[in-house]
């Protein structure tokens, strides 16, 4: 009965990601139509008299921000920023993880090594301080961002896609369609890749929520997504000397952040409880 | 065993040896140009080819690496192109705040994660255990800045019960260290869940139950010390992760740690710090990894260290 009921629960919180991740991709789409103002206008009754923000009111239903900026129009369009990083760094670092980690599996010797040994040293990294030295390099576009995090996210997935290679490239099935004169290709993309991709899509989702906190962080420090380009990380970053006196400017795209990553990484973990049959049960 | 571990420690340099290669590229490819940064704005263009030959950076690459690298097996990182002194007299005036705070936090995720690992595993499926599970996701989704950012307007701002960055008193240490710890502890209640659980499954379980040992003892007692041994591992893992993440908490507490050492040489492109902070991380991920895997035969009998 408890199990029932722990099963419906996760369920539940499974549904609540789906529709959080909805909710936030469709202010993300419609941002223009949903926004209730331009989020880089400078309102003149934006900022109280001593020019300072303003807090929530119905003119501006979450309060403006240090430049007299409507915040929800900014949180709304900051969306966009979240996940557009979100999908294009994770998506590329999801390909390079697969690629070298399905390479590495499939060839394995010395090739095979050489990959594994880089994928050490990659994860020897102190990731934070590389993506940190990396984004202040290159002054940061929204792509730019995107590569960086790309750059230092691919590494887990790399070795996760290896080990699951090497375990699938051994069973039987592999064995015989190669014996029946199967070319590479046709093992590869016929028999082991289909395999790979519930792993492929649990990591492609719990790297959504790595990748939009890497974003979040970046922005924060001011070498992230540049102003005025509103993102949640670089609205804190604006605002944060305000956050004794207007907290909320700091907490709401703060909210903002965690609830985006806890959705993706709930999803991700109940995917993968529902696509991995040896977890079933465990939980 | 010493044949294990004198191979690992091989392998842990060569790794270093790449890790300080990517990253001296990384910095040589940088289109700052610290020769211009130290002469200032109005400096003359004789001044700034001056700069460059007194720091060799009219050398090639891989020129400049190898005396990098030399003076590196003398211990010599470099001298910090701004503050004008030794990186490694930097790197060891700020190590120890660092470590302190590792220490402190680790600590505190150690004890809020087992505690909270072990009641969800005997509450497995009530609302107790849903609630910490749910705990631990927000846990690794929240960003260090955000709970930082509240830990200090909570209780530095309003309550006013800490002080609101910098380092001295053991006040200093409580809002980095809780912060950390808070968001650190998820990931060991998760496996300390799950480790528990699979304790309690065990036949000698079954057994001192039947004895009628009583259930705090079958817990405390019999289960807690077998099932923290995986949590022993995650330890060495934990130094490389906090090594990793330092820069945000020890910037935004005005901690006077490597990780801030190491923000206010990234913003002025002040490299041989950057260069040394990298390698200290480096150096501390690869042992707490080496750590992890020594200690893994002490969790597991079965694993043995000869691979």
């Amino acid at each position: 009965m408890n199990s029932t009921l722990r099963r419906l629960l996760h369920r539940k919180l499974a549904l609540g990601s789906v529709l959080v991740i909805l909710l936030i991709t469709s202010a993300a789409l419609f941002a223009p139509e949903i926004a209730p103002y331009n989020p880089n206008e400078q309102f003149m009754n934006g900022l109280s008299p001593l020019g300072s923000p303003l807090a929530p009111s119905s003119h501006y239903l979450l309060g403006t921000d240090l430049l007299g900026r409507d915040l929800l129009s900014r949180l709304i369009y900051g969306a966009r920023t979240s996940l557009i990083i979100g999908i294009l760094a994770n998506g590329v670092a999801v390909l390079i993880g697969t690629f070298l980690g399905v390479l590495a599996g499939f060839l394995r010797g010395p090739t095979g090594s050489a990959i594994m040994r880089f994928t050490d040293l990659m994860m020897a990294f102190p990731a934070l301080l590389l993506a940190i030295t990396l984004a202040s390099i290159f002054s940061p576009s929204l792509l730019i961002v995107a590569l960086v995090i790309a750059m230092v996210n691919w590494v887990q997935i790399a070795r996760v896609i290896y080990t699951q290679t090497i375990s699938i490239s051994e069973r039987e099935f592999i064995e015989a369609t190669r014996s029946l004169g199967a070319s590479t290709p046709r093992i590869l993309f016929k028999h082991l890749l289909p395999h790979l991709l519930p792993t492929i899509l649990v990591w492609a989702t719990l790297g959504i929520a790595t990748t939009v906190l890497l974003e979040a962080t970046l922005s924060f420090l001011g070498i992230g997504v540049r102003p005025p380009t509103p993102s949640w990380g670089n609205i804190i970053f604006e605002n944060q000397s305000y956050f004794a006196t207007a907290p909320w400017l700091v907490f709401l795209p703060g909210v903002a952040i965690v609830l985006l990553a806890l959705a993706f990484n709930l999803l991700g973990d109940a995917l993968r409880d529902e696509l991995d049959p040896t977890q079933r049960g465990r939980s | 065993m010493i044949r294990y571990v004198s191979r690992r420690l091989l392998q842990s340099a060569l790794i270093l040896l790449g890790v300080s290669f990517i990253t001296f590229f990384l910095l040589y490819i940088l289109p700052a140009d610290p020769a211009q940064q130290i002469a200032g704005r109005s400096a003359t263009p004789e001044t700034i080819a001056n700069i460059r030959v007194q720091l060799g950076l009219d050398q090639p690459l891989f020129v400049q690496y190898w005396h990098y690298l030399v003076n590196l097996v003398h211990g010599n990182f470099g001298r910090s192109y701004i503050q004008r002194t030794d990186v490694s007299e930097l790197l060891a005036s700020r190590l120890g705040p660092t470590l302190y705070l590792m220490l402190c936090s680790i600590l505190i995720e150690l004890v809020i994660g087992i505690t909270a690992g072990v009641i969800a595993a005997v509450k497995r499926g009530k609302t107790s255990d849903n609630a910490i599970m749910l705990f631990s996701f927000i846990g690794v989704s929240a960003p260090q800045f955000i709970l930082s950012i509240l830990m200090l307007y909570v209780f530095a701002v309003k309550l006013k019960w800490f002080p609101i960055g910098g380092y001295g008193t053991p006040e200093h240490f409580v809002l980095p260290a809780l912060t950390l710890g808070i968001l650190g502890s998820g990931w060991y209640g998760r496996v300390m869940r799950s480790s528990m659980l699979d304790v309690l499954r065990q036949d000698y379980i079954r057994t001192s139950r039947a004895k009628g040992a009583s259930e705090l003892r079958v817990v405390l007692v019999h289960s807690l010390r077998n099932a923290i041994l995986p949590i022993v591992a995650m330890i060495g893992l934990d130094i490389g992760i906090f090594m990793g993440g330092v820069v945000v908490v020890e910037s935004v507490f005005a901690w006077p740690g490597i990780g801030q050492l190491a923000w206010q040489a990234i913003q002025r492109v002040d490299i041989p710090i950057i260069m040394g902070v990298t390698l200290v991380s480096a150096i501390a991920i690869v042992l707490g990894n080496l750590l992890a895997d020594l200690l893994s035969p002490l969790v597991d009998p079965r694993i043995k260290l000869n691979r």
